[in-house]
């Protein structure tokens, strides 16, 4: 029996891109949310949590319409960029981006949340900028939040099935990844390759997750042992 | 000369309303209660915190009406209660993240005596070593303005008295202005040549340290309360024996006095300061 490994590599190409994307993007918003005294700061943390809530489907279905040749953004990328968003690829990683969001952007801001305010007053008094102060000071001391929101991202992406059908369909080599080829096989009943394709998946999305509780219990263990 | 006006809403109570200048070099305590807006003051000073005034550090201006120095432009020091170190960072990288003197970094570590640590992370460290790491990084920028938020608060007496000395002797060294929140009398009296209090945000009090804190300790005498475990007499007089925490003392008291004692009465036995013995106890 041969086995076509194309949607697993499609998956894992989908979530690094999302995921390496999406950090860049989420990274000065959650520090900005972290940080700010402003009113707003609830209106971004609702809209941002969204797609928590919101059904893949609808979310799908928006970015459908969105991306779509008739809608206005469509057209305009179309034109200017000769870009589809609808059944590609690079459509998948936009609406993965945005199901995701939450799930990079969370950790983080928790993570800056918890920092002691006053080691960041500190950088600041050094005379050191935001953006080092970021990168030299906040970031090195949020680690576990970190891997935590690369790693829930990434196994967020792949996990993904909803937004991914809506958006990409179903195209071999494109957008066909492990979760709608699964999908496809049982509906055609074809079970012995269901079978195969979801214990990989099962088994790979378990490994990640144990790497992540290891790392962080050891990370824990090694900050507590001097205590303070 | 440091000339600073400045105010600010600190709480639906009251707010932040101080006037006051301070010579170049000198060491100023503020004192006062919990919630009076000192830290809040240093805060504004650094400028950590918006407030409205004006601010003015030798001919530099700091802030005005329509003019705010950021944070990282002004040449502060600034010590956190919590030492606030990057934690990320060893003692070294701690200071030379402020500015890359190696030199400099080396002499403030020397004078802290914190050498053999310099490889150690903030996590391995004791509170009093966090917070001469905190002093000697808050020096890399040889700041114009030194800024104490009572730093020793959280260390135990010996350390403390080590710490004192660091502050004063890097404050000498530096030719900086500081400027000290602190609690602790003896501290203020130790370090400071000046000491502003502050009330709901007011400057009550200014003066040198004898001067000030005589007059906020109140009457100068001691009090101890105690209860009475037995009145005996003794030839023309009466002796009450009080239990005071962990000590009986005897007081003479005169015929007329006694009949208002009883055993087991709640007393108060006080000394003015001048009619006072002082022993060594040690």
């Amino acid at each position: 029996m041969q086995v076509d490994f194309t949607p697993f590599l499609l998956s894992f190409k989908l979530a690094f891109v999302t995921t390496l994307l999406l950090f860049f993007i989420a990274l000065p918003f959650a520090w900005w949310l972290s940080q700010t005294r402003s009113k707003t700061k609830p209106l971004f943390e609702a809209l941002s949590a969204l797609p928590i809530v919101l059904p893949p489907s609808v979310l799908g279905f928006y970015l459908l319409v969105l991306f779509s040749q008739t809608s206005p953004l469509g057209v305009f990328l179309q034109e200017h960029f000769h870009i589809s968003l609808v059944f590609t690829f690079w459509g998948l990683v936009v609406a993965s981006m945005m199901y995701s969001f939450p799930f990079m952007l969370q950790p983080l801001q928790s993570g800056f949340e918890g920092l002691k305010q006053e080691m960041i007053e500190a950088s600041y008094v050094s005379g050191k900028g935001k953006l080092t102060t970021l990168l030299r000071v906040a970031l090195p001391n949020i680690k576990p939040s970190l891997l935590t929101a690369l790693i829930v991202t990434f196994a967020h992406t792949v996990g993904e099935f909803g937004v991914v059908l809506m958006v990409g369909g179903s195209i071999p080599n494109e957008t066909k990844v492990a979760s709608v080829a699964i999908y496809e096989m049982v509906e055609v009943m074809d079970y012995d390759n269901a079978h195969i394709y979801s214990a990989v998946m099962l088994v790979i999305s378990f490994s990640v997750l144990l790497g992540v509780y290891v790392f962080n219990h050891r990370y824990k263990r090694h900050i507590g042992a001097f205590g303070s | 000369m440091i000339s600073a006006w400045i105010e600010k809403k600190v709480s639906k109570e009251f707010s932040l309303e101080v006037e006051f200048s301070i010579e170049e070099g000198s060491f100023v305590a503020i004192a006062g209660e919990s919630g009076s807006g000192k830290t809040t003051l240093l805060r504004v000073l650094a400028g950590l915190e918006n407030a409205k005034g004006e601010l003015k550090v030798g001919q530099t201006l700091w802030q005005s009406e329509r003019f705010f120095l950021p944070t990282q432009k002004r040449e502060v020091g600034f010590l956190f209660q919590n030492y606030a170190l990057f934690e990320n960072m060893t003692v070294e990288k701690n200071l030379l993240f402020v500015r890359k003197d190696k030199e400099l970094a080396e002499h403030l570590l020397q004078t802290v005596e914190l050498q053999e640590l310099r490889k150690k992370y903030p996590s391995q460290l004791s509170g009093g070593q966090k917070q001469r790491v905190a002093l000697a990084r808050a020096l890399m920028r040889k700041p114009k303005l030194l800024l104490l938020d009572e730093p020793l608060s959280a260390l135990d007496s010996a350390m403390r008295a080590k710490l004192q000395n660091d502050i004063l002797r890097l404050h000498k060294e530096f030719n900086t202005t500081t400027v000290m929140v602190s609690h602790d009398p003896s501290e203020i009296y130790r370090l400071a040549s000046k000491v502003f209090v502050l009330k709901k945000g007011k400057i009550v009090d200014e003066g040198t340290p004898k001067e000030v804190l005589l007059k906020m300790q109140g009457s100068q005498k001691f009090t101890f309360s105690g209860e009475v475990l037995e009145i005996y007499k003794s030839d023309v007089i009466y002796v009450v024996v009080v239990a005071i925490a962990q000590q009986i003392v005897e007081v003479v008291v005169s015929s007329e006095e006694v009949g208002k004692f009883y055993v087991g009465a709640k007393v108060s036995v006080s000394a003015k300061a001048f009619g006072a013995n002082v022993e060594l106890i040690e």
